[in-house]
């Protein structure tokens, strides 16, 4: 299938954002990286495993009449670091871009180290320097503790 | 040289800085001896210890009062009914409106990090847990200048190399200075390979070793760390390596004639009583080098800011 049928799957959206080229199964994670869960007002389409002509099979999520943030969205290049965001208006592409990964990551991860201070009810959110995009390498701000593998593990 | 507003980590430290705290420490030493002098006259640092800790805070008060300034404490029980009660963060915030500065030990890692983003003044790191003790690595780098040297050092690191903190600030901080570091530990207390792998990315190949006969010939200084027995699961086991890494006068024969031994403090019996009345025993000096790298810090954290 390819991108002009899928379409027909779903239907054309006047204003909004498409994600695509999310890798597949990544879908539920983009929503939850971006705070988008059951209190939503937003039509939201979600398109899983849907074969793509560049990576064998992608999810898409599509939200509509809303257009994301470059720094909300950059948050989500942690699970889907080839992701591109589409601003689309009166039904047309009218920006892409390629998500690009933060220097710091604010609010998203929960520390893997059980007795990291941002692990306790202090008034702070989690904070993550990249120190490496690909391989993605993360450091917690607070205790040093490296975070490399699995990152979807530790998604707040 | 020195433009910090908290002392948190040693990862933070360029050697210039590490060297401008060192230099300062030198000339302040002669009033660490005796008399004091008033550099922070009319300055107060609190001391904040939500777990125990008297060699530190006593240093630090020491430094404080050489430098004509006066404490005000926080000991483990208060320290601990107002954190049931209360934030770090607001702890942070109220007792740094009363100071000028904040000591902080704390049982979590990056409590100290935590701090400097809440206080008003400027926050130095006693301890967080299983994280950083930068005046430690700080003292301990004055003691192996001013004993021995930090040019072309030839140091082995002795012990429990796996959980002690001391050491892992240390070795990361001697390769700013391009040390020739052996590592010396039972096999189940190795320094981790995060660590190792940290070092040679800033260029620090260690060597290693189970056995530190092979070592005491040829380094500058060993320094050596508790091996602590809940380590062990088998008391046997325990026995047997504390044995190993035991220095004793005779295991200092064939030693370099300027080999100085070091310890963090407090020791057990991993350094021989008999070994206190060498030349190559440093770490009592070590312990009071303390009090002049702390008023070093406090001088340029509190007195010589230009703001
Ligand atoms: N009006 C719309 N409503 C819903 N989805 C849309 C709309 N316009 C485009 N899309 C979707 O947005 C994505 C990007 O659209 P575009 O037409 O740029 O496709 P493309 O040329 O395949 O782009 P790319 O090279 O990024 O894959 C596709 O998944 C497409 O299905
Ligand atoms: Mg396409
Ligand atoms: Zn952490």
């Amino acid at each position: 299938m390819n991108d002009g049928e899928m379409k027909l799957r779903v239907t054309p959206i006047g204003n909004g954002t498409v994600i695509d080229h999310i890798p597949a199964g990544q879908a539920l994670n983009v929503l939850k990286i971006l705070g988008i869960d059951r209190t939503t007002q937003a039509t939201i389409s979600l398109l899983m495993n849907v074969s793509s002509r560049r990576s064998g099979r992608k999810d898409i999520v599509k939200v509509e009449d809303r257009e994301l943030k470059e720094e909300e969205v950059n948050k989500i290049s942690l699970i889907a670091p080839g992701a591109t965001i589409n601003i689309i208006r009166d039904r047309r592409v009218v920006d892409k871009y390629t998500v690009d990964m933060p220097d710091l990551i604010v609010g998203v991860l929960r520390c893997p180290n059980p007795s990291c201070i941002s692990n306790t009810n202090e008034p702070i959110n989690s904070r993550f320097i990249v120190k490496s995009k690909n391989p993605v390498i993360l450091r917690c701000v607070y205790c040093e503790q490296a975070i490399a593998e699995n990152i979807a593990d530790y998604l707040i | 040289m020195f433009a910090k507003r908290h002392v948190i980590s040693m990862r933070e430290f360029s050697r210039e800085e590490i060297d401008s705290v060192l230099d300062l420490a030198e000339s302040l030493e002669p009033y660490a001896r005796g008399g004091g002098c008033d550099a922070l006259s009319g300055k107060i640092l609190a001391l904040l210890f939500f777990e125990p800790s008297t060699r530190t805070r006593l240093s630090f008060e020491t430094a404080m009062m050489r430098l004509g300034g006066k404490t005000l404490s926080l000991g483990p029980t208060e320290g601990s009914a107002m954190a049931k009660g209360e934030s770090l963060a607001d702890t942070i915030r109220v007792i740094g409106a009363y100071a000028d500065a904040l000591v902080i030990r704390h049982p979590k890692e990056g409590s100290a990090r935590l701090a400097s983003q809440f206080s008003p003044v400027p926050v130095l790191n006693a301890g967080d847990g299983a994280g950083h003790h930068p005046t430690q690595t700080l003292l301990d780098l004055y003691t192996i200048r001013k004993e021995s040297r930090l040019e072309d050092l030839r140091i082995a690191l002795v012990g429990d190399l796996k959980y002690g903190r001391t050491v892992h600030s240390l070795a990361y901080a001697l390769a700013l200075y391009g040390a020739d570091i052996t590592l010396v530990s039972p096999q189940t207390l190795e320094m981790p390979d995060r660590i190792k792998a940290d070092l040679a990315g800033k260029g620090t190949m260690v060597r290693e070793t189970h056995a530190l006969e092979d070592v005491l010939g040829e380094v500058d200084v060993l320094y050596i760390t508790r091996i602590q027995k809940e380590r062990f699961p088998d008391p046997y086991e325990y026995q047997k390596v504390a044995k190993s890494y035991r220095i004793g006068a005779e295991s200092l024969a064939g030693a370099r004639d300027r080999l100085i031994i070091m310890h963090p403090l407090p020791r057990v019996d991993e350094i021989a009583p008999e070994v206190d009345e060498t030349r190559h025993a440093v770490y009592f000096r070590q312990s009071f080098y303390g009090v002049p790298v702390r008023m070093a810090l406090l001088k340029m954290l509190i007195g010589d800011r230009l703001e």
